[in-house]
């Protein structure tokens, strides 16, 4: 049994990190040459976790799956990073950040880890300007901030549609120095197959070497998993295809709750499917709402060419149902009413699964090239997957699944519920609650990564100064170890007849129709149950070719889809619990009049967290009630 | 669409490869490349054969794992493309397909179509970075830089690091790989203070590793699916040599 202690810290909430972090024990420089410290995944969160463990002199061990820490899936991020510089002088602060963010994510998110992440956002941009990220400058030299969907102030810094590939090459950097330093030691190739408790403590993991099938067994004082989201459990997503859930998914399985599955962004702007074979939806950044407008045409099943659609008969229902926001509401806002226009029969092209996405009064208006200057790779992306020309006629856009808010629980110290064991990043459910504002992830990346982990890990590191190197040859390696190799035994022994991006395919469809962007009690509990099926048939019918001892994809896939079986069916439990609409989880029994989400917050602001009680048995739901005292409770409104 | 394949085929980096011809049918114009080749495994997989082993993630251009030498060009006959990126309708109805890995020295094939690209990674930990401890930065607008430079470094920095200027090269040189990360920080005030340090380092790094040397045919920038300019090896360059008169001056 799991008792929640979210340890936020007592006093005024523009106080608490500061007081907390000054209390918090620390590990002299001396004794911090014997700790270890293992970090898993190198996107924005663990580069720079890495990093910044390393540069205060710890030993870190850092793993990835890719062949280079700078491929990880940050590096896909487009839009931008938010931080409450104010720059613009458009009355911006770490208050209102905190503020849109609270209000952004539905009211279902920590105020005290909010804040906080609000508040070390400035950092995250000295620290990545200091660090030579080409961030967008005006002509006086200094940084040129845009504005973002859910938020009326111009907070967000770019690299033009590649903040996300800048901001982690800066965080490569930083870890590059450490490697050169040898304070982290970088094992690629390597993919996370099981956390090892030793004496309710994490201390260490077993990986797979990708290149040679073998399992190491690697040994930490503590474990920080910043492995990112599991939004490829519907398989068509924004995410790269190496993305999983499995390092979370085998904490889980070791006793760490995981909070709010269910919570799941979809983004409105994704280039749509195109074929059969498609495995990947690319991602059209959010910035592009500031000067497309998104329209459909009035008449249903219009099939005229966008072109040839007058003004007075084209829909612009974000602007019709949101005169404030416009087009840039919130993503779950717009993401819900491109699906309700497709669904009415308004959606274009050949499938009717889309809307425009248009430029031609913003290019009328500031000129072909100030519009080059904004978006240009995102419009050549666009020009190339698709062979259609963004500056001559609109773009086509339709929903994916993009991000995770929910996660692995953690505490305000970032730890889950396995003592030494951290997870940072989009990893854990944090600071989003049920909808992540743009820009937000980098902010809170980074945040996490570079100023508040290296801080509280520490606390719990000082117990460990006299503990030495942790063994690797006791029993609890060795359990753990055994039991990964069982299960790569079992999956190679099947002998099926179908390929696991097949299976993987057959989810996401699972998924996407009863536990997307819409839900209901029915669908959901149907869902349970074709997962179970499939997931039946998956052990008798998946087909592994190849070997175990050498690089084998087919076997990496096959081992993530087997865990997204379970991930799926923990979401589908999740969305039945909550018996209420807020940010991406919309519940179909649950809305207003007008077709929005109706929270229920006396009976559901909590954060869900889950209990693994085997795999056979239902998991245990435990509730951390959630309070606002800082920020009053209100209908979220765009209108 | 019908396409015959030459694959290379290789089990591992101690035994020897050879090509292998597939024929494949029915591909849809709007397919991608990496999609066109996720067709074929699914064939060779279900006539219990070993898929084509390649690298790729994003699936969108911007992560560079994905390199494939195609039709003797690396990442295919579009220019400022990666291989993720390109569409069979690039290609005609019927058309043989050469697909081969990167080939370099320093890059060893580990196994079909995958290379060996940490020697990439080692360039970066001999110089790749401005040495500023986390929490040590100033205010971010105290150190204006012009749109100009910024700009400048901004293209620089776009190198995604697949290796296609070191396949593109005759020489197998990682010029403009080395180039792009030197300039983006050699330009900027935060990268200068170190800037002659870091390109002594890199460039050594870079002969360690077994790469060649730049005999100016720009096939790296033509082939660059980023499009960076060879104008960063020149100021590289520069920098390098600058960074010997300064040494002189000192001892």
């Amino acid at each position: 049994m799991q008792k929640l202690d979210s340890k936020i810290p007592e006093g005024p909430l523009a106080e608490k990190w500061s007081r907390y972090k000054a209390r918090l024990r620390l590990v002299s420089p001396a004794n911090k040459k014997k700790i270890e410290i293992i970090v898993v995944g190198t996107g924005l969160a663990g580069s720079g976790a890495a990093s910044a463990l390393g540069e205060l002199g710890y030993n870190v061990k850092v793993f990835c799956f890719q062949d280079s820490p700078r491929r990880a899936h940050s590096v896909a991020a487009q839009g931008g990073i938010n931080a409450a510089k104010n720059y613009r002088n458009d009355n911006d602060s770490v208050y209102r950040l905190f503020h849109d963010m609270v209000k952004g994510g539905d009211y279902r998110a920590r105020e005290s880890n909010v804040y906080r992440a609000a508040e070390v956002s400035n950092d995250v941009i000295d620290h990545f300007t200091a660090l030579g990220v080409p961030f967008a400058r005006d002509y006086g030299g200094s940084l040129d901030t845009r504005s973002f969907g859910g938020v009326q102030v111009s907070r967000t810094f770019y690299a033009k549609g590649q903040t996300g590939q800048q901001c982690l090459y800066g965080t490569y950097s930083s870890l590059n120095r450490q490697i050169a330093k040898g304070t982290v030691k970088m094992f690629p190739r390597r993919d996370m197959l099981d956390v090892v408790i030793v004496d309710g403590k994490a201390r260490g993991i077993i990986t797979r070497n990708l290149l040679t099938g073998e399992l190491e067994r690697h040994s930490a004082h503590a474990v920080v998993l910043a492995t990112g989201g599991y939004g490829t459990v519907f398989y068509l997503s924004t995410l790269g295809l190496g993305s999983n859930a499995s390092a979370a998914w085998s904490a889980y399985r070791k006793g760490a709750l995981f909070a709010n599955p269910s919570f799941i962004q979809i983004h409105p702007t994704s280039i749509p499917v195109l074929n059969e074979y498609q495995c990947k939806l690319t991602l059209m950044s959010e910035s592009l709402r500031n000067d497309g407008r998104v329209w459909v045409p009035k008449e249903q099943g219009d099939k005229r060419h966008p072109t040839e659609i007058p003004e007075e008969e084209r829909d612009y229902y974000l602007e019709r149902r949101y005169p404030a926001f416009g087009n840039l509401v919130p993503r779950d806002v717009a993401s819900r009413a491109a699906k309700e226009r497709c669904d009415a029969g308004y959606g274009v092209g050949d499938t009717g699964l889309s809307v425009y996405l248009d430029f031609k009064d913003a290019i009328e208006k500031q000129g072909k090239k100030a519009i080059r200057d904004k978006y240009g790779n995102l419009f050549e992306m666009y020009e190339k997957i698709t062979g259609i020309n963004p500056y001559n006629q609109p773009m086509r856009i339709y929903p994916a699944g993009h991000y995770t808010m929910g996660g692995l629980w953690v505490d305000y110290n970032l730890m889950t519920t396995i003592p030494g064991l951290y997870a940072i990043g989009e990893s854990n459910f944090s600071d989003h609650g049920a909808n992540r504002l743009g820009a937000s992830s980098l902010m809170q990346c980074c945040g996490d990564g570079y100023f508040i982990l290296p801080n509280t890990i520490s606390a719990y590191l000082a117990d460990d100064i006299r503990t030495g190197t942790i063994p690797t040859d006791n029993s609890a390696f060795e359990e753990a170890e055994k039991a990964v190799e069982d299960r790569i035994k079992r999956i190679m022994s099947v002998g099926g007849k179908e390929t696991a991006s097949s299976f993987h395919k057959r989810l996401g469809k699972i998924m996407w129709d009863h536990c997307g962007m819409r839900r209901d009690a029915e669908g959901l509990m149907k869902g349970v149950e074709m997962l179970k099926e499939l997931e039946e048939e998956f052990w008798e019918n998946i087909c592994v070719p190849g070997s175990t001892d050498d690089l084998n994809h087919e076997l990496e896939k096959a081992l993530k889809v087997a865990d997204f079986f379970e991930v799926g069916r923990l979401m589908c439990e999740d969305a039945l619990q909550r018996e209420e609409s807020c940010g991406a989880h919309f519940r179909e029994e649950h809305q207003t009049e007008t077709g929005e989400a109706k929270r229920n917050d006396t009976d559901f602001a909590y954060v869900a967290a889950w209990e693994f009680q085997g795999a056979k048995t239902e998991p245990k739901l435990h509730k951390e009630p959630l309070r606002f005292k800082y920020v009053e409770l209100k209908e979220r409104s765009y209108k | 669409m019908n396409f015959i394949l030459k694959i290379w085929r290789q089990k591992n980096a101690q035994t020897k490869g050879s090509f292998k011809t597939y024929l494949l049918k029915d591909v849809s114009p709007e397919m991608s490349f990496l999609e066109m080749l996720d067709y074929l495994n699914k064939q060779i997989i279900g006539n219990g054969g070993e898929p084509v082993t390649f690298e790729h993630d994003c699936r969108e251009g911007i992560c560079g794992s994905c390199g494939l030498y195609i039709n003797g060009r690396p990442h295919g006959p579009m220019r400022n493309t990666t291989t993720c990126e390109l569409h069979m309708r690039e290609f005609n109805d019927g058309d043989s397909i050469v697909i081969e890995p990167w080939r370099a020295r320093a890059f060893p094939v580990i196994k079909d179509l995958v290379v060996d690209r940490s020697s990439f990674e080692r360039i970066m930990h001999a110089g790749g970075f401005i040495s500023v401890n986390t929490g040590s930065a100033p205010e971010s607008n105290s150190n204006p830089v012009s749109k100009t430079i910024a700009d400048k470094a901004f293209d620089a920095a776009t190198c995604i690091g697949c290796g296609a200027c070191v396949a593109a090269c005759k020489n197998s040189s990682a010029m403009l790989y080395a180039a792009a990360k030197i300039a983006q920080y050699a330009m900027i005030p935060q990268g200068k203070v170190e800037a002659k340090e870091r390109v002594d380092k890199m460039v050594k790094q870079m002969d360690a590793e077994g790469f060649g040397f730049c005999s100016n045919t720009y096939s790296c920038e033509f082939d660059c699916p980023k499009g960076i300019s060879v104008d960063f090896i020149a100021l590289m360059n520069r920098e390098f040599f600058s960074s010997k008169v300064c040494k002189q001056k000192q001892t």
